[in-house]
């Protein structure tokens, strides 16, 4: 298990998939493991580094971003399938000092 | 039934250390209490950094949190290094050790006439409390008396995926055995809020969560910033965690699943409580190592990903290293590999397994790596207010 790419999505509705393999460049085949243990295969479109997500769907700029069945935040530009998430596209809607001071 | 070999304590707990606390009232008497421990065996000294100009409030909570401290079932023993102007309560504290049936000495700096005597004095009384209670022996104890403290530090994806799924395995285990489970870190609670209150036994407790939440995520947002960087802190993003409601969400995962029972403030001592609870926390390690030392837990289980070192003077901690790639660096500070969950190697439950034989090692003795290399000094009681 450990020679192939593998990304876990932790829930069905998830739209990220976290990946625990190295050298994930563009174009790298992954296999995209569920809870319920079935697999699929996907191309990623960037280098993504250990532990971190891409996106399971085209994900679009105000769209919640879904990991374990529940929001982790709202993507903050349109986001492709395959493309990597992070903070540079995925907003924190919690403990926003800043929004609350610019309202 | 499993049990563990601890010392039982006048108060019927059972300890899985026999240990002299040295116990500063007030952080200006540290370099005291410093000097004492180092030289006794057996000692362990608090060194926190509160007890004086603070408001009311605050002296009261780190003078109940150092008098939960002393009644740990790990300690056998204390010493209370007073200077003798602070501002917590330094006779509560005596008297209320006192009455716990544990030997208790107090020493005043100034009254003693300065920090050579009280050292003199201190190391004296130390000596003569540690071989007091050096000959006690370990007892067979029903392990509905263990109460585990649980935490994650240093958290990456890792860790909602592996490590502390194993530490929500161990808690279930433990609560359907009776025994006592205490988590916190009220911050990572920031977006999974809705489900642990779902877990709560009574509407009341939900509320007290929802609210011990609202308190944490009001005074973070205070300060009119985003909380991003502080929490989620640049490791846990460097580690691919992009917000606090994806920590928070992996984070939660080490409660199990059980109900939870209620909330316990900062200082509270475990009583008689049973099953699952939440103690009041932030997440960073001095105060919440502190907070959770403070509940009168024998042991924490510690689930890390990017690999956090720190330990805490009389409570044994197990890290529990969800990342194989840091398991594989820093396998000298890390006790159990739930990395084998991430390659697939292992099971969540047989990585419990595991954890739950080191527990019961570990309680009957056996030290944890962090114990074995004494990094443990940093520590601090978390306060409210301002230092005025």
């Amino acid at each position: 298990m450990a020679d192939r790419p593998i990304a876990l999505q932790a829930k069905p509705n998830d739209n990220v998939a976290t990946i625990f393999a190295d050298d994930i460049t563009a174009g790298t085949e992954v296999v995209v493991l569920n809870a319920a243990g079935e697999e699929r295969q996907m191309a990623v479109r960037e280098a993504i580094p250990y532990g971190h997500k891409f996106a399971l769907c085209d994900i679009a700029a105000g769209e919640q971003i879904t990991k374990y069945g529940e929001e982790i935040g709202v993507a903050s530009r349109d986001i492709s399938t395959g493309a990597y998430v992070h903070v540079h596209n995925l907003d924190s809607m919690r403990g926003r000092g800043d929004l609350e001071r610019g309202e | 039934m499993p049990s563990f070999w601890g010392y039982r304590r006048p108060d019927g707990r059972y300890g899985a250390r026999n240990l002299v606390a040295i116990i500063p009232s007030v952080t200006c008497a540290n370099d005291v209490a410093q000097a004492i421990s180092r030289q006794v065996a057996g000692t362990v000294a608090y060194l926190h950094h509160q007890g004086c100009c603070q408001l009311p409030p605050d002296l009261e909570r780190v003078t109940n949190t150092l008098i939960s401290l002393g009644r740990g079932p790990n300690v056998g023993a204390v010493l209370i290094v007073s200077l003798g102007c602070e501002g917590t309560d330094h006779v509560r504290m005596y008297e209320e050790l006192r009455a716990t049936g544990k030997p208790v000495e107090i020493i005043h700096i100034q009254e003693l006439g300065g920090v050579t005597r009280a050292i003199r004095v201190g190391t004296d009384i130390a000596r003569r409390l540690a071989i007091a209670i050096s000959g006690l022996q370990r007892e067979e104890a029903d392990i509905a008396h263990v109460v585990m403290a649980i935490k994650c530090g240093a958290s990456d994806t890792t860790s909602g995926m592996a490590s502390n799924c194993v530490i929500g395995a161990v808690s279930d285990r433990l609560v359907d055995l009776g025994a006592t489970v205490v988590f916190g870190e009220t911050t990572e609670f920031i977006g999974g809020e809705h489900l642990l209150a779902r877990r709560a036994v009574t509407p009341e407790v939900g509320q007290r969560i929802f609210g011990i939440v609202d308190a944490m995520e009001t005074r973070a947002k205070s300060i009119g910033c985003d909380m991003r960087r502080g929490q989620p802190t640049p490791g846990n993003i460097a580690g691919g965690l992009s917000s606090i409601e994806e920590k928070s969400l992996g984070a939660i995962v080490k409660s199990g699943t059980r109900p939870i029972q209620g909330v316990l403030d900062y200082p509270d001592f475990v009583e008689d409580q049973k099953g699952l609870w939440i103690k009041d926390t932030p997440g960073r390690e001095p105060e919440i190592l502190t907070g959770m030392a403070a509940t009168g837990a024998q042991f924490m289980c510690f689930s890390t990903g990017l690999g956090a070192p720190q330990g805490f003077p009389s409570m044994p901690v197990i890290k529990i290293c969800g990342n194989p790639h840091t398991f594989a660096r820093m396998e000298e500070d890390m006790d159990v590999n739930a990395g084998l969950v991430i390659t697939g190697e292992r099971s969540i439950e047989e990585v419990a397994d595991e954890v739950f034989a080191k527990m019961l090692r570990v309680l009957g003795g056996e030290m944890t790596k962090n114990e074995a290399i004494g990094y443990f000094s940093a520590i601090d009681i978390h306060c409210l207010g301002p230092v005025i």
